[in-house]
């Protein structure tokens, strides 16, 4: 019987911290264990007692990563609480900052996090001496969303603009038209992205794969649409709980999700495959190009559907900002803040991003649960790394297990510091 | 022989850790001017290495990090705090007042026996001493550069600590306290931000914690004068720098005297 031990203590590229631990025993995996070990910080309880928009300041710092999918979350369940109806306005500028936080985002973890796994590199600035122009293309990318993100917000990380009803300020023709002129510049680095991307030999290990996203009638899901799954779910966001159930894993501070009692994926792959059809012409087209077929069960695809999202947040961006005119307000003020309860589900650029709050009868937040997109594909990446790891062959190096066993997290883009959680990977021979 | 930097993760959200990630070019250029020895988001890892300047990002909330900090300070020349949350503690500090926290982890977790997480969320100061504190949620990475750029200068970096109000009146805004009668918090926080909520048409709510001599008590009764009620008054005080003494303070003031 062999028995072996290997040991990632850190794993890098991943925002928040976790580790992985793997028990081998005859070939075959008899254990495995991602651990999160990113603090928990208890936002669910620190916000009882606050206001709809302190509440909106404050889950923004939930993840530095994703701000905006917090507070989109949260002002959208506000708003069904208190019946209020910010109109098209506020939808479509909502739609704006939610694009600059996608692909910024997306940018940075292409670049930054996962491109330099498939190439060789052990890091971005690696990758740079022998990529340069790919590396600047995606920082390019990368600042074009922060940029979005400080016209409608002030600056990318905790935008302070996002309140119940709209907006507190809105951008001017001037800053519009400069951010339209940036926007319809890049649109030949992302088509050049896409390319790239399509050249990478990327591994190719389909899987059965439960996909879950926001899918709305007449638009790729960004704020609303019902939450549907590849298996035949279909329902409102305030029926989630009764289809999702979350539990607590020992090895974990987040809390993992499964849908029917299996593991299921959110994110860009889940948008892509359950939406694409909602794209632009463009963008088909050029998916046609590179011959990616829709759906993949590919999750190694998910680093393309991260470029083709960027495409889409550049054109959805130009689409609304080409109509742009400045509201007589960019909010809507007479809000009488009541008792009730109220749910928001947003597609933050990991995937679904549930909110549920009950609040008294002034607006105070009396009870919240928040399910960051991470800890729902949490068990996803437990799947991923079993099959994967398998199917690689286990007599491979622990080295070489270990990057492979990184390049399976990495892919998710896991933002572990949103649910309130590191990764370290150990692998236990027998 | 060039510098070595390292960054390390506590409590936090990581946004502060983008000053640097976001920071594009300028990264690179950082890349050639110091060794980034540990820096487990952007790829490097070496979390023991002894290093010339490390900065921390996060709050000590776990018995871990309690450990780690003390180990990190011993490793670095200069330690220098990055954001609210390792230089006060951060929204997560608000456990340290809350009277029920004891049960959180029960009314989140089914097993919150395995949950190691400390009584309080602590900054950064209150258990290694800190050489140098950048404020702010997040912080601004141009302080964050310039504070590189001072020590590779070999001078010590500094951050200015008048009020949001300076700044304010420098961008030529309009007032949001005096014209607008909104309860805004920018007399009594530290400049750093740029002015951006004001800017906005709308309240500061105290990102880069308490400005110097700030009168808390004082804008706090403005506040009542605007309808707020004492625990509204309270509550603008205990958000992101609840921790931040001055900041701690005007919030129990206004809490008791309800």
């Amino acid at each position: 019987m062999s028995k072996k031990t290997i040991n990632v203590p850190i794993l890098a590229r991943v925002e928040g911290e976790g580790a992985l631990e793997l028990d081998i025993e005859n070939d075959k995996i008899k254990s495995l264990q991602l651990r999160i070990y990113e603090p928990p910080r208890y936002f669910e309880k620190f916000i009882e007692g606050r206001n709809s928009n302190d509440v909106i300041d404050i889950v923004a710092r939930i993840c530095g990563i994703c701000p905006i999918a917090y507070q989109m979350s949260a002002a959208h369940a506000f708003e069904s609480i208190f019946n209020v109806n910010p109109g098209s306005w506020v939808r479509d500028m909502r739609r704006v900052i939610y694009c600059g936080e996608w692909l910024q985002s997306h940018s940075l973890h292409i670049h930054l996090l996962a491109a330099p796994d498939f190439l060789g590199f052990s890091n971005a600035i690696e990758m740079a001496a022998k990529y340069p122009n790919e590396v600047k293309r995606g920082m390019k990318l990368q600042r074009l969303g922060n940029e979005l993100i400080r016209m409608m917000g002030a600056r990318s990380v905790h935008p302070v603009n996002v309140c119940v009803g709209g907006f507190y300020h809105a951008p001017t023709l001037s800053e519009v038209d400069i951010m339209l002129r940036k926007l319809r510049d890049a649109e030949a680095d992302v088509v050049a992205l896409i390319r790239w991307l399509a050249t990478l030999e990327l591994p190719q290990f389909p899987q059965d794969i439960t996909f879950v996203s926001l899918k709305h009638p007449y638009e790729y899901p960004l704020n609303e649409g019902n939450l549907v799954s590849n298996k035949g779910l279909n329902v409102p966001i305030s029926e989630y709980e009764k289809h999702f159930t979350e539990f607590h894993a020992v090895q974990s501070t987040a809390l993992h999700s499964i849908l029917d009692d299996k593991p299921y994926l959110v994110g860009p792959l889940s948008r892509l495959n359950l939406c694409y059809e909602q794209l632009p012409q463009k963008i088909l087209d050029i998916i046609e190009e590179i011959g990616l077929k829709l759906p993949s069960m590919n999750m190694f695809d998910s680093i393309i559907a991260r470029a083709i999202e960027n495409y889409y947040a550049i054109l959805e961006a130009v689409r609304i900002l080409e109509h742009y005119s400045i509201p007589d307000s960019p909010r809507v003020t007479d809000i009488k803040p009541k008792a009730g309860e109220g749910f928001g589900c947003t597609e933050a650029p990991r995937g679904i991003c549930w909110h549920h709050y009950e609040t008294d009868d002034k607006g105070l937040v009396t009870k919240a649960r928040i399910v960051p997109p991470t800890s729902q594909n949490q068990p996803r990446i437990e799947e991923d790394l079993i099959l994967t790891l398998e199917k690689y062959g286990l007599k491979h190096s622990d080295d070489e297990l270990r990057l492979m066993g990184e390049m399976v997290i990495r892919n998710y883009d896991p933002c572990i510091s949103c649910s309130v959680h590191f990764l370290d990977m150990r692998v236990n021979r027998k | 022989m060039k510098p070595r930097v390292a960054v390390h993760k506590f409590s936090s959200c990581d946004g502060c850790q983008l000053a640097f990630i976001n920071s594009g070019e300028a990264l690179v250029t950082l890349s050639e001017l110091v060794d980034i020895v540990h820096f487990a988001e952007a790829g490097p890892v070496d979390p023991e290495a002894k290093v010339d300047v490390a900065f921390i990002e996060g709050s000590v909330s776990t018995p871990d990090e309690l450990e780690r900090i003390k180990m990190i300070r011993e490793n670095s020349k200069i330690l220098i705090t990055i954001g609210a949350c390792a230089t006060s503690g951060g929204l997560q500090a608000l456990r340290n007042i809350a009277p029920d926290s004891k049960e959180w982890p029960a009314a989140i977790y089914a097993k919150p026996e395995v949950i190691e997480s400390l009584k309080t969320a602590t900054p950064i100061s209150d258990h290694v001493k800190v050489d140098f504190q950048i404020w702010g949620c997040p912080v601004n990475a141009e302080q964050v550069f310039a504070a590189v750029r001072s020590l590779l200068f070999g001078v010590a970096p500094t951050v200015p600590s008048d009020s949001v109000c300076l700044e304010c009146k420098r961008k030529g805004n309009v007032c949001t306290l005096v014209a607008k009668g909104v309860p805004c918090m920018g007399p009594v926080t530290k400049t750093g931000c740029g002015a951006l909520c004001p800017s906005f048409g709308r309240d500061c709510y105290g990102c880069f914690g308490p400005s110097e001599n700030p009168n808390t008590t004082s804008l706090g009764k403005r506040f009542e004068g605007f309808g707020l009620v004492k625990d509204e008054v309270s509550k603008r005080f205990l958000i992101i720098n609840n921790n931040a003494p001055a900041f701690a303070e005007a919030g129990k003031h206004f809490k008791d005297e309800e």
